[in-house]
């Protein structure tokens, strides 16, 4: 896979099941962040999925992204988030991967109990569980592999 | 008095900080560190900080933004203040029950509710 294969975007195959599949890697967490954001959110216009099924996904890869440059590289520049892409009129598959060691997503403390409330962070994991149709990291545990079902979520 | 910085506007309403976001999206991670700085430059500042942070025109939050909020209500309350937060949309709204911050968090409708037996006007 060409680093930045950005070409692949909007390649829409003409019949019968019109898809758009792509990747990226990002280097730099603001710019390219947004970049990537505006993207995805255009070819989910294109197919259709309603402002709730965007508001979604935006904050879940949002949050899947941050948590692999954060999380995943400890903010080493030098290192890469992959994201890929699988858009159909049905569903939105993402893969979000970065260039860390893994980790165990049961051992992240429950954010939401009483006496975890006021820690300030943690939570994205958690968003992303609530606002997809699923979410699960392979091993080792960089690589978080999450879907949207734009019908039954 | 209004004092304008890139992400932020803050307005004095007698001794209450009104905070609203420059911003509709409050997720990019240097933005939220900038806002973050500054919040609690003012939260120190104040003897028993009050402030009311309206969510007017905002459409994205993430959890970073939350990580602040929550620092800024832990020390406005270490200070003797509080901290209240308005004009919540139903979309961001689902995020604070998701995280069940709606229970750490005092919400109010709208920051005139908010400012309403706050001291400020």
């Amino acid at each position: 896979m060409a680093e930045n294969d950005i070409g692949g975007v909007g390649q829409m195959t003409s019949a019968p099941q019109p898809v758009a599949e792509g990747s990226v890697r990002l280097h730099e967490i603001n710019k390219e962040i947004e970049s990537i954001q505006e993207l995805i959110e255009g070819l989910l216009s294109q197919f259709g999925y309603p402002d709730a099924a965007m508001f979604a996904i935006r904050l879940s890869l949002e949050e899947a992204m941050m948590n692999g440059f954060r999380h995943g590289n400890l903010q080493d520049l030098s290192k890469f988030v992959e994201v890929r892409w699988r858009i159909d009129s049905q569903s939105a598959n993402f893969h979000v991967i970065d260039e860390g060691e893994g980790f165990d997503p049961d051992a992240v403390p429950d954010p939401t109990l009483d006496e975890n409330l006021e820690i300030p962070s943690g939570r994205g994991l958690m968003l992303i569980r609530a606002y997809m149709s699923d979410a699960r990291y392979h091993d080792p545990g960089n690589h978080l592999e999450m879907n949207f079902h734009k019908v039954a979520k | 008095m209004s004092t304008e910085t890139s992400r932020i506007r803050v307005t004095d309403l007698s001794g209450v900080m009104r905070v609203e976001f420059v911003d509709k999206d409050i997720l990019d991670e240097a933005a939220i560190r900038q806002i973050s700085t500054e919040l609690i430059k003012r939260a120190e500042a104040a003897a028993s900080p009050r402030m009311v942070i309206s969510f007017r025109g905002v459409e994205h939050l993430s959890s970073a933004a939350l990580g602040t909020l929550i620092t800024i209500n832990s020390l406005t309350k270490k200070r003797g203040g509080q901290l209240r937060l308005s004009d919540i949309k139903p979309s961001i709204m689902e995020v604070f029950t998701i995280t069940k911050l709606n229970k750490l968090f005092q919400i109010f409708e709208t920051a005139e509710k908010a400012l309403e037996g706050f001291g400020g006007k």
